[in-house]
């Protein structure tokens, strides 16, 4: 959602902005642009206040600020409050993605590493976030500092998606300290992912 | 007079529409300045008001204060202006004799409407015993209202923000927050009850929590308005060239103040005053919504005094008994200033 509240000033831009937040649907984001110190200060407190992600730039002599709701916060929520699973946060899907290599289909790993960090994007930009993604075997570097997906995996981890990587494949290639993202897990742990979740996909 | 919402006519509410302290001494700067012996108090030490010494023991406390609409209702935004323009001369130590209106109002405007506004304003003077004598009105598209006032102190014993001492108490007699609850009022995000109580301390006029205070052995006094709490702390602490503790969880806050802080619905004055203070003020672990709320401007806030430690619990249980002034408290204490940051701020 776009709102234009250049030349309003406060408290309008702060009231427009939490109008639009009630009305944001799972997924959606906010984007308001404002020309005023007092705007952007006063809603870089709502951002924090709503734990909003917050996103600014200076757009053609004025600024923009985007507030994304910060979903995995309200899925932790929820699971701490016991909720059932069907009344998980939504916007995150039932399904386990496992990724074995840094590398997509066979043939050209020069077009395999571009298709994985494709994929990877896609998955972080669909409305509904896999519940879980494992990494194993050359997979893990995916994870690790140097990767090309490393901030869209980041991304898909605030939207709530569980991202774990092999800790014997971490330290197989000695990559460990690398880790940039997601929890380190084992074969027992990925073994039972796989066998309770109805949906795995491996890539 | 029909359903008239007299703040969707004003841009800047109350004493947050005033010209910050930083910009204010940009523009006094190089103005010719004439030397009279008998101005006791200027500009030169951003006091509350003019003092003109009249004889030794006689002196004349000048001041002017109007705003744009901080209320909706226009009796109410009428004795809020009174009350605060009337202030500056309590905040001196004085007693307000005679004051002449100040009014803009747009030409088509409801002349019930006018009339309720200034039956607001001489309601208030006539608590506060002065006469209006007079004053002027224009036309103008956004309304505004306020008083100069004149009052008598005698000025052996008036009390000026530079003469606060190391060791003095600071006590402060409302509760804190106006600009926050008008503000997040005019965005519609303030609670009925929230603002009545922020309007019911603006129109509480600081004649009571002055009576006291003349009575005990205070050294310096201000009142809380468009600078915020902070920025008319920093000016008595540089007046006098002292420090100042403060305890940030002393200030007792309208209900309302932090959430709108928290919201960030805080009008441009806040941070004005920010940028004009902030480099003197150490906030260590106040949290952040906490300080806004020291920063942002108030309208017709309460009294900042400097009293002797001796004497602080005495003023402040009289201040309380006196049932108008219920939430004064110890708010910080005066240190010698040793460098670096003149004001420190305790958080919770």
């Amino acid at each position: 959602m776009q709102i234009d509240a250049r030349g309003q000033t406060c408290p309008k831009p702060v009231v427009l902005a939490l109008e639009a937040l009630s009305k944001l649907g799972p997924e959606e984001f906010l984007e308001i642009l404002v020309n005023d110190e007092v705007a952007v200060g006063n809603l870089t407190r709502l951002a924090e206040e709503k734990g909003c992600e917050l996103l600014v730039a200076e757009k053609d002599g004025c600024t923009s600020m985007t507030l994304v709701p910060r979903t995995a916060g309200a899925a932790d929520a929820s699971a701490e409050a016991g909720v059932p699973e069907s009344c998980a946060a939504p916007g995150i899907g039932q399904t386990v993605v496992a990724i074995g290599s840094d590398t997509m289909g066979r043939g050209s790993d020069e077009l395999g590493r571009i298709l994985v960090k494709g994929l990877i994007y896609a998955l972080a930009h669909r409305e509904a976030v896999p519940k879980t993604m494992l990494f194993f075997n050359a997979g893990a570097y995916l994870t690790c500092a140097g990767s090309e997906s490393l901030d869209d995996i980041r991304s898909l981890e605030r939207r709530g998606t569980e991202v774990l990587t092999c800790g014997t494949c971490l330290d197989f290639y000695g990559i460990r300290e690398k880790l940039g993202v997601g929890g380190v897990t084992n074969l027992y742990t990925i073994a039972e992912i796989i066998a309770s979740e109805p949906i795995v996909t491996s890539i | 007079m029909g359903n008239v919402k007299l703040t969707k006519l004003s841009e800047c509410a109350g004493c947050g529409a005033k010209v910050g302290a930083g910009a204010l001494a940009q523009l006094l700067s190089d103005l010719p300045s004439r030397h009279d012996p008998n101005l006791i108090v200027g500009f030169d030490t951003s006091d509350d008001a003019a003092v003109y010494k009249l004889s030794d023991d006689l002196a004349m406390v000048m001041t002017c204060d109007f705003f744009p609409p901080i209320a909706d209702d226009p009796y109410t935004f009428g004795a809020i202006a009174a009350a605060n323009a009337l202030s500056d001369i309590y905040a001196m130590g004085g007693e307000p004799r005679i004051a002449l209106n100040i009014m803009a109002v747009p030409e088509d405007m409801d002349k019930a409407v006018v009339h309720e506004i200034l039956r607001g304003g001489y309601e208030k003077a006539a608590e506060a015993g002065a006469s209006i004598a007079g004053g002027h009105s224009i036309y103008d598209k956004e309304p505004k209202y306020g008083l100069a006032v004149t009052g008598l102190v005698d000025p052996r014993r008036m009390l000026a923000n530079a003469g606060a001492r190391p060791g003095d108490v600071l006590v402060f007699t409302k509760k804190l927050g106006s600009g926050c609850v008008t503000t997040a009022a005019k965005g519609g995000l303030a609670t009925e009850g929230q603002v009545a109580a922020a309007e019911a301390s603006m129109m509480t006029l600081n004649r009571y929590a002055r009576d006291i205070m003349v009575a005990h052995e205070c050294h310096a006094a201000t009142d809380a308005t468009g600078f915020g709490v902070l920025g008319h702390m920093l000016e008595m602490a540089r007046g006098a060239d002292v420090a100042v503790e403060l305890d940030a969880c002393a200030f007792p806050l309208l209900d309302g103040a932090r959430e709108a802080a928290r919201l960030g619905i805080l009008p441009a004055g806040m941070y004005r005053n920010r940028h004009f203070a902030e480099s003197e003020v150490d906030d260590g672990d106040v949290p952040r919504d906490l300080i806004d709320v020291l920063f942002c401007p108030e309208t017709s806030g309460g009294l900042l005094v400097a009293v002797s430690a001796e004497d602080a619990d005495a003023l402040i249980a009289d201040l309380r008994a006196d049932g108008r002034v219920p939430c004064a408290a110890a708010v910080g204490r005066v240190r010698a200033y040793e460098g670096g940051k003149r004001i420190r701020v305790r958080g919770e």
